[in-house]
């Protein structure tokens, strides 16, 4: 690792003061990302602000058919939350298949979408739940927030408080995961809205990052059942192909995991 | 540079180290205390778990200056002096280790599962939970087999304290 010069905030306010006068920094949420990038001399900040102190940061509400994380709160906190597993018990579920026990000690929501990993699990569930991000700055909603790989609608110095997810009248994930890094090889999140708009995500399949798979939608408003989508085609074109999987494999993943997941969604 | 306070198996300890030093590089290389083992150094081997404030994390993958203030519980801390904590003893008696490297790791995950668990746990929860933690040796059965065992141990042990 280069050198860096660390620093604690203890508030929103700070943290972000800091970071204005520095010349490269990075928020530091869990770090189960940016360190590891960092070791590998990936990443260089000139200076890492901690936000792991920032109380604000930390907790969740449940105010009526919303669902408030705040932006610190960890995996581990957020699997074993009552009201996590009352609203979206789908959220409960990821969280238990991301990682490991470990990481989701350390590992937070806010980390996970603000890195917008292409494999990572949270954007799905973000994208198909029509959430929104809430920064320092103003509230973005999910669609528009993930700009591609690794890209997202956050600028420089901006930090991500919280996130609120409507309450879905049905929601589910699966994801097929890499046997050694627990990524998704391929994931997908599928919700039904309470207003009975269907939305569905895939993560690990797209180069542009997560995306929506419109056709899976079209299937499911016509018949909510993993039938549904079997006769489904879904395209190999701007797909992932990598030693672990290629296009076509993805794309049939995507069918497959979205079945998984209307038939384990409540 | 910044000093790091901190208590180490529950010793308190103050530090001055550079800012990118991980915590496990205070804990080998300015404390002595090796039974923390480096393995992938890429986060994912599990060979590095320590326990903070209670909890199984892996100190590779954390700046020292981020447990500023917190409890730290390393594997030469979990002994009673001459008398082996009962998953240390249950890993001896089920033969749960070949080389040794991920022994400790091993051992700091598996303690925290019981936890957590209060002691219900069958096969498939402990393959599941151990996920972060890699055996090279691949000699998981034995080392299932040793945290099950263990779990019984820890519940008796609990219930007599």
């Amino acid at each position: 690792m280069y050198q860096t010069v660390y620093h604690r905030a203890s508030s929103v306010d700070e943290a972000v003061a800091l970071f204005s006068k520095s010349s490269e920094a990075k928020f530091l949420a869990g770090g189960q990302t940016l360190l590891p990038v960092m070791k590998q001399r990936l990443a260089s900040p000139s200076d890492v602000i901690d936000l792991g102190k920032i109380k604000e940061l930390q907790g969740v509400e449940l105010s009526g058919d919303v669902l408030t994380i705040k932006a610190g709160t960890t995996y581990f906190d957020i699997m074993q939350n009552a009201d996590v597993k009352k609203a979206i018990p789908a959220i409960a579920y990821l969280t238990s298949v991301l990682g490991d026990p470990a990481v989701r000690y350390r590992g937070t929501i806010g980390g996970s979408i603000a890195n917008n990993d292409p494999a990572a699990d949270f954007p799905a569930a973000l994208l198909a739940l029509g959430a929104t991000v809430k920064t320092n700055k103003r509230s973005i909603t999910a669609d528009d927030f993930f700009q591609g790989m690794f890209t997202t609608a956050l600028e420089d110095g901006e930090l991500i408080t919280a996130v609120s997810f409507p309450v879905p009248a049905k929601a589910g994930y699966e994801k097929m995961r890499h046997p050694a890094s627990r990524f998704a090889l391929t994931g997908v999140f599928v919700a039904q809205t309470k207003s009975g708009e269907i939305r569905v995500a895939a993560t690990g399949a797209s180069q542009s990052g997560v995306m929506r798979v419109p056709a899976i939608e079209a299937a499911l408003k016509a018949n909510w059942s993993p039938s549904a989508i079997d006769g489904v085609s879904i395209s190999a074109s701007n797909l992932l192909a990598d030693i672990h999987g290629t296009a076509e494999y993805r794309a049939n993943l995507i069918k497959v995991m979205a079945q998984r997941a209307v038939a384990a969604a409540r | 540079m910044s000093t790091v306070k901190l208590t180490v198996n529950g010793k308190a300890v103050a530090v001055d180290v550079e800012d990118r030093t991980l915590l496990v590089q205070l804990l080998r290389d300015h404390l002595n205390l090796t039974g923390t083992h480096v393995g992938c150094d890429t986060s994912q081997c599990g060979a590095c778990v320590i326990h903070m404030d209670g909890k199984a994390i892996k100190s590779c993958t954390m700046l020292a200056g981020q447990a500023d203030g917190a409890s730290i519980t390393t594997i030469e801390g979990i002994a009673k002096g001459d008398e082996l904590h009962p998953m240390q003893a249950a890993f001896r008696d089920n033969h749960g280790l070949q080389c040794g490297y991920c022994t400790p790791g091993m051992i700091m995950s598996a303690i925290d599962i019981v936890h957590r668990y209060g002691g219900q746990l069958d096969e498939a929860t402990v393959r599941h939970e151990l996920e972060g933690n890699i055996c090279r040796c691949t000699g998981y059965h034995n080392i299932v087999k040793a945290v099950l065992d263990a779990a019984g141990r820890m519940k008796v042990s609990q219930a007599a304290e």
